[in-house]
């Protein structure tokens, strides 16, 4: 028989492997990023204002496209989510997107390619 | 409704909520809102030439008229997928209006908007191209610069059809247009590689040249986090001031030989470099991330005489048709600021959601605006 205080280790050990199995279930069902929890809220707002305003500039508010192409989930539906942060981050050499890696970060990127592919990132116009 | 004239109203658009504030710059107050105007993202106005009707163009390809003075929504049409602005004609009874999708011009009736002419932008590679940079030319003209192709066009209404004239290999990317006040000189700036296309309209057998096209050679470009607009480039008496792409610089060229007099280092990526009507002074607000701050620029001298921080995320300025006033729109502080052009000291601070273009009526006589 075991002894309690191994037991215990056990269970912990087992909740954290659970955690981190639930944490993957989320990756997978919602396509959301396990850092998407160390982004707090203020810079989610500060990114969603981001995406609607500044990307918003070449790519439409509503993300419909400009003279950026649409970021709509149909327009984005066949590119990968690598594709799409390294883009973000290190910008198209030869076209006007420009690199964000000077304001975002890897993580912040990945949450960005995730709303846009979720299309949550934009509300609608009145 | 108590009779009042038109000529010291503004529209500004409020691009989050597709809405317009209709703004009276002697009172200094905003008089109306109108709504229902679609996707603002990146909108823009003309006036009918009794500065009664403002016509705004719509990213989502929205073209509506509004009565200012009644202020209300006159006509609404969806013209296309996707649009980026428009022009006048200079009769004004012809809108143009420049399409991303599908790329090209549409005209209409700027009484009725009904459809008067439809003008796919095919260029000489065959395909369809983004319109950037419309503006109105004396004579009943419209030109423009096909973004993806490299073209730029003139189509000539004076017979009452148009008649297009092509000008091909003009440089790369054209991104945006703008026509000197007399409208003389069509100016696209090019993304794609250094340097200005130039299009003499006094002399349009002469074609489109390149002009400034050393500028920038052997220094590496920084990323550009918004095209800088070209509309309401500063040319004075002796100079023309212009953005530089990707670069926290001003140039200052000499307005008769197209060659560069000075660089003028500024605070971040030059947007607009807009001069007072006067001339004695051009105003610069800059790119993400440096676009709290507003410098003025002193033509005598061409030195920085003044910096400003009007606020979070300034997107344009316009000043009153004489020149004492400036009003500026900061996006992400939700207001708008009158600035005495003499003193820079702020008169007034008014409410407005995410605002964007600030457009006064005096537009309506202006050729290119």
């Amino acid at each position: 028989m075991l002894p309690m205080r191994k037991l215990k280790i056990i269970i912990m050990q087992l909740k954290r492997i659970c955690r981190r199995d639930f944490l993957f279930a989320l990756i997978f069902v919602c396509g959301t990023s396990a850092v998407t929890a160390e982004i707090t809220e203020a810079r989610q707002a500060e990114l969603l204002n981001l995406l609607r305003q500044d990307c918003g500039s070449c790519h439409g508010m509503t993300l419909k496209g400009g003279l950026g192409p649409a970021l709509t989930p149909d327009a984005l539906a066949t590119k990968s989510g690598e594709m799409l942060v390294q883009t973000i981050i290190g910008g198209r050499p030869g076209t006007p997107m420009p690199p964000w890696a000077p304001f975002l970060s890897q993580e912040e990127a990945w949450w960005l390619v995730n709303i846009l592919k979720e299309g949550t990132g934009v509300v609608a116009q009145p | 409704m108590e009779l009042r004239g038109t000529g010291d109203l503004a529209v500004v658009i409020e691009r989050a909520t597709g809405s317009v504030q209709i703004l009276d710059t002697s009172s200094r107050t905003s008089i109306g809102q109108v709504k229902g105007l679609g996707d603002l993202s990146h909108a823009s106005i003309v006036y009918s030439r009794d500065a009664r009707y403002a016509y705004v163009f719509g990213r989502d390809g929205g073209l509506t008229k509004i009565d200012i003075l009644e202020q209300k929504i006159v006509k609404r049409v969806i013209q296309s997928g996707n649009s980026i602005g428009g022009a006048i004609s200079q009769d004004g009874r012809l809108l143009a209006v420049s399409n991303y999708t599908p790329g090209g011009v549409k005209v209409f009736n700027s009484s009725t908007l009904e459809l008067i002419a439809d003008i796919p932008a095919v260029g000489n590679n065959g395909l369809r191209s983004k319109v950037v940079g419309l503006v109105d030319a004396p004579g009943q003209q419209f030109v423009f610069s096909l973004y993806d192709a490299g073209e730029i066009w003139i189509v000539d209404f004076s017979d009452g059809k148009p008649e297009i004239r092509k000008f091909t290999d003009i440089g790369l990317l054209p991104y945006d247009g703008l026509i000197s006040g007399n409208g003389r000189f069509y100016i696209a700036g090019l993304f794609g590689e250094d340097g200005l296309a130039l299009l003499d309209l006094w002399n349009i057998q002469d074609g489109v040249k390149r002009i400034l096209s050393d500028y920038g050679k052997g220094q590496r470009k920084m990323p550009v986090y918004k095209m800088p607009h070209l509309e309401g480039w500063a040319i004075t008496d002796n100079y023309a001031f212009l953005p530089a792409v990707g670069r926290n610089t001003v140039l200052v060229v000499d307005r008769n030989t197209w060659k560069e007099v000075k660089q003028i280092p500024v605070h971040g990526q030059p947007i607009f470099v807009m001069s007072r009507p006067d001339g004695r002074q051009v105003w610069v607000n800059y790119a993400f991330p440096n676009n709290d701050t507003v410098e003025v620029i002193d033509t005598l001298t061409l030195e920085k005489m003044k910096t400003l921080k009007p606020g979070k995320a300034v997107l344009h300025m316009e000043f009153t048709p004489r020149g004492e006033h400036v009003w500026i729109s900061a996006r992400d502080n939700n207001w708008i600021k009158v600035f005495d052009t003499d003193t820079f000291e702020v008169l007034t601070t008014l409410p407005a959601k995410k605002p964007s273009g600030i457009f006064m009526s005096s537009r309506a006589h202006q050729t290119g605006l």
